[in-house]
């Protein structure tokens, strides 16, 4: 007969502890999928209704009848560069103004003042930016309804968040790493560029994805500030005006009549493929950064 | 008549403080060039603040005050203007060890290359002879594209040796260096600091005494932000010290 080590046998406060832990995994399993059902419904209904109506020819052909009919060449066209805009601009300078916070700035009144004002930034509605594009860039600037207003403007709106991701992954390497450097006559800058950024890489691409998420989706900013609902022109430079995605599918699903029942969905389904795409391949970089355990 | 050669650096009325908190008061004392200058005490003594003070590390720690005159190689280290030229003279390996994530080549390299250095034989030479000198060649020398950060611990010590060793500093400050590494990768690297003896100066800081005792040709004692004495190495071990707190603390009797 063998006995049981008392020590190995659960006490009831013991079980307890173990149903909790139980309660709770499962209560926070139920919320995480309780969030996914919306998400993945929604993917659903636009595969459903909207791929039917997918094509090469309604990717590349432009819009007829007012949009009502014909592809969407030119409004994805339109997309592609607005976002390239942005991209182009936020990430250059979000990632200089995150690593002047991160490992310039000292801890006073200004810095916390910078601080506060990005992250109430982060959270300023998408047509108050659309005013300021219109007021800056359209008007003050002269760049006139345009790519180059509108991206600019699409790049102050997603500035804060650039920002706040890109210093957030610069802050993640250890501070000792730095002293180690500085310790040995290294400038702050070579430090910087030796030993911070290459460790940061993650951080700025999820900046980019940010960016490229409210780039592609945003339609009041660009509404004001360059983007149109009908041309029958692709942009030649950056001081046309063009149409846009976000702006056609806004169009075609609530200003026009007799629109094919599918168009919206397949439209809308353009929209999240071109953000899924952009995206997965930035997510795919970053995996493999991340992959790679530097310490 | 022969006159004694100036110190390589010199310490007049030291003191340091944190905020309101007093780490270091009124400390006197000369290093000589070439020799190794040890510094023992319990925790709290203040001996890593006066490391950091000696070549201006201050300025990273928020709040840190340093008052007092330290010279190096005669020059005032408190005004001197090419902050990056003085710390490239003085070499520096802390308590715990940092690899920085870099390959290990690019880790011994990292130095010369911010010196200008970048032809690939020089440099090759500079890695070769630094990691040899800290007893980590043999167990590296085949995977120097890996990382630096990804060494064991004390790997990773004899690194930051490397490391410190490839800035060709005319001082060199230890940091408790073995506190991480193996008693028969420290009795090699002790080995290796009695020949650099030769071409610099050290100042190691230990909480080993008998480690002191091998290598320190004076050693002091440090106790609450004191420096409590500084005596020939031999003559505070063979009980010439003055002061009992030091005869306690080298017996082992204290707190
Ligand atoms: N960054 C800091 N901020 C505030 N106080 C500090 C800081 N660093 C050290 N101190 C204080 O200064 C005093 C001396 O610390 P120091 O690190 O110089 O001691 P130590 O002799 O090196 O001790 P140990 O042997 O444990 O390394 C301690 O009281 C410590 O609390
Ligand atoms: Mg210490």
């Amino acid at each position: 007969m063998t006995t049981i080590d008392p020590m190995f046998v659960a006490t009831p406060l013991e079980k307890r502890n173990h149903t909790i832990q139980q309660l709770v995994r499962t209560l926070l399993l139920a919320v995480a999928l309780l969030l996914v059902v919306p998400a993945l419904l929604i993917l659903g209904v636009l595969v459903v209704e909207g791929a039917p109506g997918l094509s090469w020819s309604f990717l590349v052909d432009p819009p007829r009848s007012n949009g009502a009919a014909g592809g969407i060449g030119l409004p994805l066209l339109g997309t592609l560069w607005l976002t390239a805009g942005a991209l182009l601009l936020a990430l250059p300078l979000g990632v200089a103004a995150a690593i002047y916070l991160s490992e310039y700035a000292r801890d006073n009144w200004l810095t916390r003042t910078i601080n506060v004002a990005i992250v109430n930034l982060a959270g300023v509605p998408s047509i108050v930016h659309a005013l300021f594009g219109v007021g800056a860039f359209v008007h003050f600037l002269h760049f006139g309804k345009s790519i180059l207003a509108a991206s600019c403007t699409l790049a102050v709106m997603t500035l804060p968040v650039v920002i706040v991701a890109t210093r957030e992954s610069l802050q993640a390497v250890p501070k000792a790493f730095r002293e180690a450097c500085w310790s040995m006559g290294a400038t702050r800058w070579q430090t910087i560029w030796r030993v911070v950024l290459p460790n940061s890489g993650s951080g700025i691409l999820t900046g980019l994805i940010l960016c490229v998420c409210r780039a592609v989706g945003e339609t009041a900013p660009i509404m004001f500030t360059g983007a149109v609902f009908l041309r029958s022109m692709a942009p030649q430079s950056v001081f046309d005006k063009t149409m846009a995605l976000s702006l056609h599918l806004f169009n075609v699903s609530t200003q026009l009549t007799d629109v094919p029942h599918h168009l919206p969905f397949s439209v809308a389904l353009v929209l999240i493929i071109v953000v899924l795409a952009l995206n997965g391949t930035a997510i795919a970089f970053r995996m493999r950064l991340r992959g790679r355990k530097k310490w | 008549m022969v006159t004694e050669p100036p110190p390589l650096v010199s310490v007049r009325g030291l003191s340091i403080h944190y905020g309101d908190k007093v780490a270091l008061q009124g400390v006197d004392l000369d290093i000589k060039t070439n020799e190794i200058f040890g510094i023992i005490g319990p925790a709290n003594a203040g001996k890593t603040s006066f490391l950091r003070a000696l070549n201006r590390m201050d300025e990273f720690v928020p709040g840190m005050q340093v008052l007092g005159d330290i010279t190096f190689a005669g020059r005032d280290v408190r005004t001197v203007r090419n902050l990056y030229a003085l710390r490239k003279r003085i070499g520096v390996v802390f308590p715990l060890p940092v690899g920085l994530p870099l390959s290990i080549y690019d880790n011994v390299a990292l130095s010369p290359r911010l010196s200008g250095i970048t032809k690939h034989a020089q440099l090759d030479e500079i890695v070769e002879r630094c990691l040899r000198r800290a007893a980590l060649w043999d167990e590296v020398k085949d995977r120097l594209k890996g990382l630096g950060s990804l060494l064991s611990g004390g790997q990773q010590q004899r690194l930051t040796i490397a490391r410190a060793l490839s800035q060709d500093p005319e001082l060199l400050l230890l940091d408790e260096f073995s506190i991480a590494v193996d008693p028969v990768t420290t009795m090699r690297i002790e080995e290796v600091l009695k020949e650099l003896r030769q071409e610099l100066t050290i100042v190691l800081v230990t909480n080993l005494v008998q480690q002191a005792r091998r290598l320190a040709d004076r050693t002091s004692f440090f106790l609450g932000g004191l420096c409590v004495e500084i005596a020939p190495t031999e003559a505070l071990f063979s009980g010439g010290a003055r002061e009992q707190s030091t005869v306690d603390y080298l017996e082992g009797r204290f707190g």
